[in-house]
């Protein structure tokens, strides 16, 4: 690792003073930044930790929205949104390994938007919120695609804002080296419409299965899914599978997700 | 630099690091409790993994300088008070859960944490927990027998064909 200063502020003003300078860098969990230094990928010259800011942790109920805030890390999610919202419990109760579940949190995964990683899937199949101090920004135009978001430099994320769907379900086949997602499938049914979020899947980072939404609204049923062509977005292909093998769990999980949700 | 205090196995300690010290090198390196070890570097292995304020965490892969007022447990501190083996350790022993030893007291920190929330886990449970901490000789089978030896369960035969 490049040296570096590394400043715990305990307030969001300080912390958004100390990033306002150059090459400052926020720090988050760090179970993906540290390993990105220690390669010599990144270098800032300030590391900013938000660990020691009270505001940005925790979750709240409020207008029917599950609020969390950015530095809560998976273990939290997984141990008190089990009564509230139990499918975003569950994904996060499987997101690496438990030290990293410890360490890890929910705006550090957003922010960096790891094409295979779990946690965007459950914000974009749930129309979630990302708040920052600057503004509030849609799910929908959150994720840019791979590694790139809508953040614009310096900005952070504070707190994520869940609507809680009737049900939902994620469906994750395993990496087994890395634990991330090699493809992974959230689907909430809402009163009113049906989101399928895919990650690890497709070149362009996660994205929504619109096919795959309309049959459902049509008909909730594994069927509904069956039925329809794999989704044709460009596929990731590498060693772990190729963009067909990939297209085929897309619908196989989107079934599974499904079928989770029946009685 | 920074100054930061912190408790190590009971101890106070105040420390002069840099941003970038991690906690791994700084427990093997300053405080020479080289029990903790560094397998991959890189957040995979386990190997690493020590209590921060009661949960496992891999301390290759955080910085000391998060730390002030933090409480940390290493390996050397997961004996009996009288120097005797705790009884996850003496599992290990009993059950050979340990060949070269290497990712060993990742283990005993990682399953000691599994047992103070879950104190009689199944073998899933304990499977998926040590989902972080990678062996390369034991092939698990005898780790896993060891934590359910260690929460008083009697492993049964079958639950090790595979």
């Amino acid at each position: 690792m490049h040296a570096f200063d590394l400043v715990s502020p305990t307030t969001l003003e300080d912390a958004l003073t100390a990033l306002a300078e150059e090459e400052a860098q926020p720090l988050a969990g760090g179970q993906t930044l540290i390993p990105t230094l220690k390669s010599r990928l990144a270098a800032p010259s300030k590391l900013v930790s938000l660990r020691a800011i009270r505001d940005l942790q925790g979750l709240r109920v409020t207008d029917d929205l599950l609020c969390i805030g950015a530095m809560t890390t998976h273990a939290t999610v997984a141990a008190q949104a089990r009564d509230i919202y139990p499918a975003l419990a569950d994904m996060a109760a499987n997101i690496g390994d438990p030290a990293v579940r410890n360490r890890g949190t929910i705006g550090g995964s957003l922010a960096n938007n790891d094409p295979s990683a779990c946690y965007p899937s459950a914000v974009l199949a749930s129309g979630a919120t990302i708040i920052t101090p600057q503004r509030s920004i849609a799910a929908d135009e959150f994720f840019q695609g791979m590694f790139f978001t809508d953040l614009e430099e310096d900005e952070i994320i504070t707190e994520v804002r869940f609507p809680i769907p009737v049900s939902a379900s994620y469906q994750k086949f395993w990496q087994p080296a890395s634990r991330f997602a090699l493809t992974g499938v959230f689907v909430a049914r809402f009163a009113d419409a049906v989101r399928v979020a895919v990650t690890g899947a497709s070149e362009a980072g996660v994205f929504r299965w619109q096919d795959a939404e309309a049959a459902l609204a049509d008909e909730f049923s594994p069927n509904s899914v069956e039925a329809l062509a794999r989704p044709s977005e460009d596929m990731i292909a590498d060693l772990h599978g190729s963009g067909s093998y990939r297209a085929h769990l897309t619908q196989v999980l989107t079934a599974r997700a499904v079928a989770a949700q029946l009685p | 630099m920074q100054k930061i205090t912190m408790t190590v196995n009971g101890r106070s300690v105040t420390a002069d690091v840099e941003g970038r010290t991690l906690l791994v090198d700084y427990l093997r390196e300053t405080l020479n409790l080289t029990g903790t070890h560094v397998g991959c570097d890189t957040s995979q292995c386990g190997a690493c993994t020590v209590h921060v304020d009661g949960m496992a965490i891999k301390s290759c892969t955080m910085f000391v300088g998060e730390l002030d007022g933090a409480e940390v447990r290493t390996i050397e501190d997961m004996e009996n008070k009288d120097g005797s083996l705790s009884a996850l350790q003496k599992a290990f022993q009993d059950h050979h859960g340990l060949q070269c030893g290497y990712c060993t007291p990742g283990m005993i920190m990682s399953l000691s944490a599994l047992l103070r929330h879950t104190p009689k886990p199944t073998e899933a449970q304990i499977r998926h927990h040590l989902e972080g901490n990678i062996c390369r000789c034991t092939g698990y089978a005898n780790i896993v027998k060891a934590a359910l030896a260690a929460s008083g369960q009697m492993p049964s035969a079958d639950a090790f064909a595979q």
